[in-house]
């Protein structure tokens, strides 16, 4: 396998007639990287991945694959295997058929063909299923018959748009980590696109959170997590209270008081830093989660729950204590 | 109990009704073709020595193979029109596709025997463009010399039938389909050949079957042409020149019919399991890909021949139905209204019974096809569907052999002044309200399917009883669907020829389109007969424009409604 490429995204700016889909996206992922796209619905995430495969033109800026910026490349010049959300099988060609479609665009010799489309099947674990036409696949079949079908032409990134969006809980679990492993044993830079944080968190090294057409902020999930950058991301990755002036805390100006519910413990009235009512209760089995009523918003806190420890009760009047080294003041 | 007793009482009678009248002219003369086809000519004894004889008469197997020829070569070429048009107007911006899309009602608004004559006159050996072609470069085209002119005139007519059927399927292909092979590497025509083509597959065969059976089937354009050796036009040559106990005439209707269902049998073979269904999931159409000057060029010039080839038949017809005298000269030497006069003057009965037969025809279809849809659709009433496919059959029934079906069967029940029931004029009515069943029956159901079956419950728990829900609510709502499904058979009821040609026993019963065949066949008669033609046109034109507008209207009421 060729040595993996880098993708650089600079200044650019994409707009379908009026609506203006990406905003200044500027971005820079690593060779070899796995490297998630995510946010909410709508947010740009498949027009970026298009642009990259040649399918979207950006107004502004420039795509570079490995240094090389690819505006001039036509889709089919470009060497950007993407892995269509509804799979894009074939119907009318068998699992070889279609996984062998690229290889002979690229008219190689057909000994050749047959090889790598063998190596492809086995490697996402469907050599017995060459002659079986897609509609008589699983979803989870069909998805790794279209990665296979993409990886045949050893392309220099493999884009995954929401692979995983058509597989049930299960399979979907079962099926990251195949192609985390995939993707590892190939060395391929790879973008993944979800909208599922967890999907995001769990296989990829570093993420980009994408909000409205821009990039909020990159980091890996860990980084993320513990320092947000902004309010968009505290709340999209897990769950954040944020409290700003007129909640009883001082706050400074134009800035907002985030953290995370298992941050905040519940204390006796006086001496707390905060007070507020309890609005309901929920048993978790590890932890019991409190709605707390602090002055204009609603906060949630999480405590470890043990066995015969006493539990608040709806309506009582408690104290909320916020460890400092915990509290993140974002920019509102 | 007692209702639901009276209720579906009354829907058996219904259904008994349309049961009876199908019965009587539909399935009684094609089962009499088919009885006549494989009985002993005077004896009675089932034989197959009349297909024996069919197979061992020359002229009859070259006539088979002749039919067999032109249809499948007016598909062949039909395709390489339709082709280009559909992948230009589904995959690329082309500011010509509202043009293209257009051509696809050119074929109802004129049947292909109407331009024939006019066609020569452009195309023949020494029609305008040979005269102009061997004046400048000295030579000629054989355009319409013997079975070609057939191709021709059948080709550049149906190729609209494809032309739907394939862009409709292109564009229903999921565009994610194209974009993965492009992702892999593929592009342009490679890419329609190995991809899109084979998903759209079935659509083009939809349209390929349809055609091919409809010009396998047709008896007056090759007639008119002078063509004389081919099935359907045998079939009815040897029915008039021999009679109607001459068993070849009938052997052949059994061939007609046997390749139409061959035809659509094959069809439905080659599509079995290839119904892909790869609509759309989201993310809009496919991008289309905008065309580079040069290219866009000769996009213009691809559509604008086509559209002059198309046209060409109307062009014709029109200087045709104006000219003095058009012969051995590109334009006609002068222009006249006098054929205008003419046939408004002593051929007015034409129309006057064009106009007649159609609206009698279409109002027995939409009420006939109205009901069919009520019962299949809203009714429990066992051996419903049954109604459907009789109705349906009649797709596969040629026009010459309904007519022939209709002499056989009906020539010897005597009205009591004597005549026979096939010699009156109604029973021309009835034989195109037949043939034009299918499609009333069609936008019956596209009517009703439209109409959610809460609002006939809303009616029914509010205490109208099923006939004046029926009457209340379900008919003043399909009203809409119902009368496009009226203007559409009244306007191709105008133009129907096959079937009436068998059946008209003279001239002041017949229609605009026996009126025109027959004018048609003398150089003294053409211009009346263009004249005809064009009136022809003008009618159907309007009525497509008015069907257009019912069902406009009707889509607008129903957005009102819900
Ligand atoms: N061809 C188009 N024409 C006009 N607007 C478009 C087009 N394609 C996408 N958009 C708009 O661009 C925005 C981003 O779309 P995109 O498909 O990239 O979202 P996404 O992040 O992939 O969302 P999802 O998670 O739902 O797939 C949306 O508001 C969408 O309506
Ligand atoms: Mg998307």
């Amino acid at each position: 396998m060729s040595k993996a490429v880098s993708i650089e995204i600079a200044g650019v700016n994409l707009s379908y007639g009026s609506t203006h889909v990406l905003k200044n996206v500027d971005l820079s992922i690593r060779p070899g990287e796995f490297f998630a796209f995510l946010g909410p619905s709508g947010c740009g995430k498949t027009t970026l991945l298009r642009l990259i495969a040649g399918f979207a033109h950006a107004q502004t800026g420039q795509v570079l694959l490995d240094g090389q910026d690819v505006a001039p490349l036509p889709p089919w010049k470009r060497e950007v295997g993407m892995v269509f959300q509804s799979y894009a099988l074939w119907p009318h060609m068998t699992v070889a058929k279609n996984v062998a479609f690229g290889l002979e665009e690229r008219r190689l010799p057909r000994a050749e063909i047959d090889r790598r489309v063998a190596n492809a099947l086995d490697l996402v674990g469907l050599a017995d299923f060459a002659d079986r036409r897609p509609a008589q696949l699983s979803g989870g079949q069909q998805q790794r018959v279209a990665v296979a079908r993409t990886i045949a032409i050893e392309p220099k990134v493999l884009l995954l748009d929401e692979p995983l969006s058509n597989l049930d809980a299960k399979m979907r679990v079962s099926v990251r980590r195949e192609l985390r492993a995939l993707q590892q044993r190939l060395g391929l830079t790879t973008i993944f696109v979800t909208h599922d944080q967890e999907e995001a968190n769990t296989v990829c090294d570093r993420i980009a959170v994408m909000d409205a057409g821009t990039i909020r902020q990159v980091g890996t999930p860990m980084e993320l997590y513990e320092n947000p950058a902004n309010l968009f991301v505290a709340s999209f990755l897990g769950s954040a209270n944020i409290l700003g002036d007129g909640d009883g805390i001082p706050v400074p100006a134009g800035k907002r008081l985030v953290f995370r519910p298992q941050h905040a413990t519940l204390s006796s009235v006086d001496g707390s830093n905060l007070q507020g009512r309890v609005t309901h209760r929920e048993f978790l089995g590890a932890t019991v989660r409190y709605g707390v009523r602090v002055g204009i918003s609603e906060i949630l806190i999480e405590v470890p729950f043990q066995s015969g420890s006493e539990l608040r009760t709806v309506g009582s009047v408690v104290g909320v204590a916020l460890p400092p080294e915990r509290m993140l003041y974002l920019p509102a | 109990m007692a209702l639901a007793g009276t209720r579906s009482a009354g829907q058996a009678a219904l259904a008994l009704a349309i049961a009876l009248f199908l019965g009587v002219f539909l399935v009684v003369p094609v089962a009499t073709v088919i009885y006549v086809a494989f009985t002993e000519k005077g004896g009675g004894a089932l034989t197959l020595v009349n297909f024996a004889d069919f197979a061992r008469t020359d002229l009859f197997v070259r006539s088979f193979w002749n039919s067999v020829y032109v249809s499948a070569m007016t598909v062949v070429w039909a395709s390489v029109l339709a082709l280009p048009l559909a992948y230009l107007t589904t995959r690329f911006e082309f500011r010509g596709a509202m043009l293209v899309q257009t051509l696809g009602f050119l074929p109802l608004v004129m049947p292909p025997f109407v331009g024939a004559v006019a066609m020569q006159l452009l195309f023949g050996r020494n029609g305008s463009v040979n005269l102009l072609l061997d004046e400048w470069f000295d030579f000629k085209i054989g355009f319409m010399e013997g079975l070609n002119g057939v191709i021709f005139l059948q080709a550049i007519h149906y190729f609209p039938f494809i032309l739907v059927n394939l862009s409709a399927a292109l564009r229903n292909i999921d565009r994610a389909m194209e974009e993965a092979a492009q992702n892999l590497g593929s592009h342009g025509l490679r890419l329609f050949r190995r991809i899109a083509m084979p998903l759209a597959l079935p659509g083009f065969i939809a349209g390929a079957s349809l055609v091919f059976v409809k010009v396998f089937d047709d008896v007056a354009t090759p007639l008119l042409l002078n063509v004389k050796e081919m099935l359907a036009p045998q079939a009815y040559l040897r029915i008039t020149s021999i009679g109607i106990d001459d068993p070849m005439g009938y052997v052949i209707s059994v061939v007609l019919i046997g390749v139409a269902v061959a035809t659509m049998w094959a069809s439905a073979l080659v599509l079995k399991g290839k119904d892909y269904a790869t609509t759309q999931r989201g993310g809009g159409g496919l991008a289309r890909r905008k065309l580079k000057p040069r290219e866009s060029a000769l996009a213009y010039a691809v559509v604008i021949l086509i559209l002059a080839l198309v046209l060409a038949p109307h062009v014709g017809l029109l200087l045709l139905s104006f000219a003095t005298v058009w012969s051995f000269s590109p334009l006609p030497d002068g222009y006249t209204f006098a054929h205008y006069a003419r046939v408004l003057g002593d051929s007015s009965v034409y129309i006057k019974n064009t106009l007649l037969y159609s609206s009698l025809a279409a109002g027995i279809d939409v009420v006939i096809g109205g009901a069919i849809a009520y019962l299949v659709l809203r009714t429990k009433l066992p051996g419903r569907q049954w109604l459907d496919w009789a109705a349906s059959t009649a797709l596969a029934v040629p026009g010459v052999v309904l007519g022939i079906g209709y002499l056989r069967a009906f020539y010897g029940v005597k009205m009591p002044d004597g005549t026979p029931l096939a010699a009156l004029w109604i029973v021309i009515v009835l034989a195109i309200a037949i043939r034009r069943l299918p499609y009333a029956l069609r936008a019956a159901y596209a009517a009703l399917q439209q109409i959610s079956v809460s609002l006939e419950e809303a009616a029914e728990n509010l205490g109208a009883t099923k006939a004046r829900t029926v009457r209340r609510i379900v008919i003043p709502l399909m009203t809409g669907g119902l009368l496009a499904g009226f203007v559409t058979s009244f306007a191709t009821a105008a133009v129907e020829l096959s079937a009436v040609l068998m059946l008209v026993q003279s001239n002041s019963d017949a229609p605009l389109a026996y009126g025109l065949y027959v004018l048609m066949q003398t150089p003294a008669g053409r211009g009346a007969g263009a004249a005809l033609g064009v009136i022809a046109v003008i009618i159907v034109a309007i009525c497509m424009g008015l069907a257009q507008l019912a069902a406009d209207r009707s889509q607008r009421a129903r957005g009102l409604d819900t």
